[in-house]
């Protein structure tokens, strides 16, 4: 009986000790991993403020004429060199009306070309073609291409910095 | 040497090492074990050894910033002492593991050495092969010129399907909302960090499994695996006839090893590295992402496969691939081991090796791709030099026909060969089809004029057999 009763003393004074191990253990982990995961995870959560970037003056767009033009991201890092760049298509439709649209083909991201002659927008990697307004002509893109705000300002042509469109179900 | 041997045997009087690991390098294995069908996986490991040396020789020289890294890598290319070589070799380093980890999980799986007791080793295996795959992906985006950059997209979209969270995670792999700085650092962070960590602890593992369960010996037909009585036959074996593993076995390996690394510093050598695109400008549009060959039969299927279910097979193809290979023990993990009796088994590693080899053929060519770059029609081709035949020649080179239709031999292969189309369809044909499209062929109704259209259509009926081979006669005067 007294046998007994040590070795169940002995094994519940064992659980306590690795009961306490895996529980420090487990809370040290958890006091550490929060700080890293949450710096891993934080792009998906901190989202940039979209800026209205200047593209050029309206008189340098021609009516009718669909164009590349390049600006920077909304915030970008100094280290940041030329990924910092971004394009879309520009297009004047009017005195002060202009469309524009993502270079970012909707069906795997790949940058489509305008070409003019045809009035289509050709995506070289899977074959993805849009018409002039942005839908789909044929090939795989499941949707048209994505529009990017814009407006004019001053005399100034401007779009609103956007994510890079992704495509979901 | 009598000084050196001295030294050696107070080390492991010390460290206990020699008594340690000499047991298990020479444990003993069975005889037809030794053979040149068993060194691929060794080969890997080798290829793998290769990438860490390389790899840590690069890390001296790469700098991994978004603005710096594409200058770093033409330094260690152009001027740097061997730089080219080594990352060269760190190039086809890469591909010969890729090569090597197929050929060796083909060799398991021909010879069923995945079953009983050695499930675990060919789950190891899969993780292994999925790890090298990442690594394959994320070396290619740290390369980070232009083609780096829109892989990377490519692949955040392919992410973006995954129901609910496929932004979330996009967004995880670029590192944000856009391609920059944080994309290769965080990608550099999984290529020479996180997954090689991973790797080296799988790789213990397998290699640990090795020792544990022993190389599965070559299998006979007629003589199944019977998980009750295995282990005690395999011991039987391994007492009886077992050879030692070093040298008696590894010698194949050392050779083939040797083999493998000279062809790789060869290629490095002779061919050296890729060369780098242009800058990682995400503003420069005139790029063709193509990915490194061992990724074009997937840039094939993602081309091929039905648009309407293209979600699917995009997000759960890979995951039920995947699934596959990891649950395979546990489909089938005992009986028949030799492929001579598991015709199954030989018929869809045949199909595998023929659906990549196919795709990869395809891949190559990718005539779903406008072809932006092709030659105009001359006037030759065209057959005049002025009137509506001319015109519409001219029409057929600067509207866009010329990237997706080939007319005698210039031209994309989106669409069909129109060389002698004037003989498959009427004017009425033509017109119709040019204004409607149809077939995956965008409508030209609301950019082309009537007289735009009616000389291209005068054009195309002008390509037939008898106006080619009566120009051709012409030309021969």
């Amino acid at each position: 009986m007294n046998e007994k009763t040590k070795t169940s003393e002995d094994c519940s004074r064992r659980q306590f000790f690795t009961h306490i191990s895996y529980t420090l253990g487990g809370l040290a982990a958890l006091m550490v991993g929060i700080p890293i995961v949450g710096s891993v995870l934080a792009p998906i959560v901190k989202k940039p403020k979209p800026i209205w970037r200047p593209v050029g003056e309206v008189k340098s767009f021609t009516v009718g004429d669909t164009v590349i033009v390049s600006f920077i991201d909304s915030s970008p890092l100094p280290w940041a060199g030329v990924t910092a760049e971004t394009a879309a298509w520009l297009r004047r439709e009017g005195n002060e009306e202009f469309i524009c649209f993502s270079v970012n083909c909707a069906h795997l991201g790949c940058p489509v070309r305008w070409v003019a002659g045809a009035r289509l927008f050709m995506c070289p990697c899977h074959g993805g073609v849009y018409y002039e307004d942005g839908s789909v002509a044929a090939g795989p893109p499941p949707r048209g291409l994505y529009n990017y705000p814009v407006r004019v300002n001053n005399g100034q042509v401007e779009i609103l910095t956007s994510p890079i469109p992704i495509t979901t179900v | 040497m009598e000084s050196l041997k001295r030294a050696w045997l107070w080390f492991d009087d010390r460290t206990g090492l020699g008594s340690a690991l000499g047991p298990v390098i020479k444990h003993p294995v069975p005889p037809n074990s030794a053979s040149w069908f068993y060194v691929f996986g060794s080969a890997t490991l080798f290829a793998f050894m290769l990438q860490v040396a390389t790899g840590v020789t690069l890390a001296f020289m790469y700098v991994p910033s978004a603005g710096e890294a594409y200058q770093s890598l033409q330094f260690i290319t152009d001027q740097t002492t061997f730089g080219r070589i080594v990352r060269g070799m760190h190039n086809w380093g890469a591909s010969a593991m890729i090569l090597l980890i197929g050929v060796h999980m083909v060799r398991v799986y021909l010879t069923a050495s995945y079953k009983f007791p050695r499930e675990m080793h060919w789950i190891s295996g899969v993780v292994l092969w999925a790890l090298t795959v990442i690594m394959a992906f994320s070396g290619q985006v740290i390369r980070w010129d232009q083609t780096a950059v829109w892989s990377t997209i490519v692949a955040s979209e392919q992410a973006g399907r995954i129901p609910f969270i496929g932004t979330w995670v996009a967004q995880f792999l670029i590192g944000g909302e856009t391609i920059g700085a944080a994309t290769l650092s965080r990608m550099f962070a999984y290529h020479v960090f996180i997954v090689p960590a991973l790797l080296f602890l799988f790789i213990g593992l397998h290699l640990y499994l090795v020792i544990k369960n022993g190389i599965s010996e070559f299998p006979k037909a007629g003589k199944p695996v019977d998980p009750k009585t295995y282990r005690k036959e395999y011991e039987d074996l391994v007492k009886k006839k077992g050879i030692p593993f070093w040298p008696d076995a590894a010698w194949r390996d050392m050779v083939f090893g040797f083999v493998v690394i000279t062809t790789i510093l060869l290629i490095a050598i002779i061919i050296g590295p890729p060369a780098l695109g242009p800058p990682p400008n995400p503003s420069n549009i005139d790029a063709l992402p193509v990915p490194d060959w061992y990724f074009v039969f997937y840039f094939a299927f993602l081309a091929l496969m039905p648009p309407q279910m293209e979600t699917y097979l995009m997000v759960f193809g890979p995951l039920l691939v995947g699934a596959l290979l990891f649950f395979l023990p546990f489909i089938s993990n005992k009986g028949e081991r030799s492929p001579l009796r598991r015709p199954w088994a030989v018929a869809i590693v045949a199909l595998t090796i023929a659906s990549i080899s196919g795709l990869w053929a395809i891949g190559i060519s990718s005539p779903w791709s406008p072809h932006f770059h092709a030659k105009p029609l001359t006037v030759e081709i065209i057959g005049a030099d002025s009137g509506p035949i001319y015109r519409g020649g001219e029409h057929f080179n600067n509207k866009g026909c010329l990237y997706c239709h080939t007319i005698s031999g210039h031209g994309g292969l989106r669409g069909p060969n129109l060389t002698y189309i004037g003989d498959r369809l009427s004017s009425d044909e033509l017109t119709w089809r040019i204004m409607n499209g149809g077939l995956n062929m965008p409508g030209f109704g609301g950019t082309l004029t009537n007289e735009e259209l009616g000389d291209l259509v005068i054009f195309l009926k002008s390509r037939t057999k008898q106006n080619q081979e009566a120009d051709l006669s012409s030309g021969e005067d």
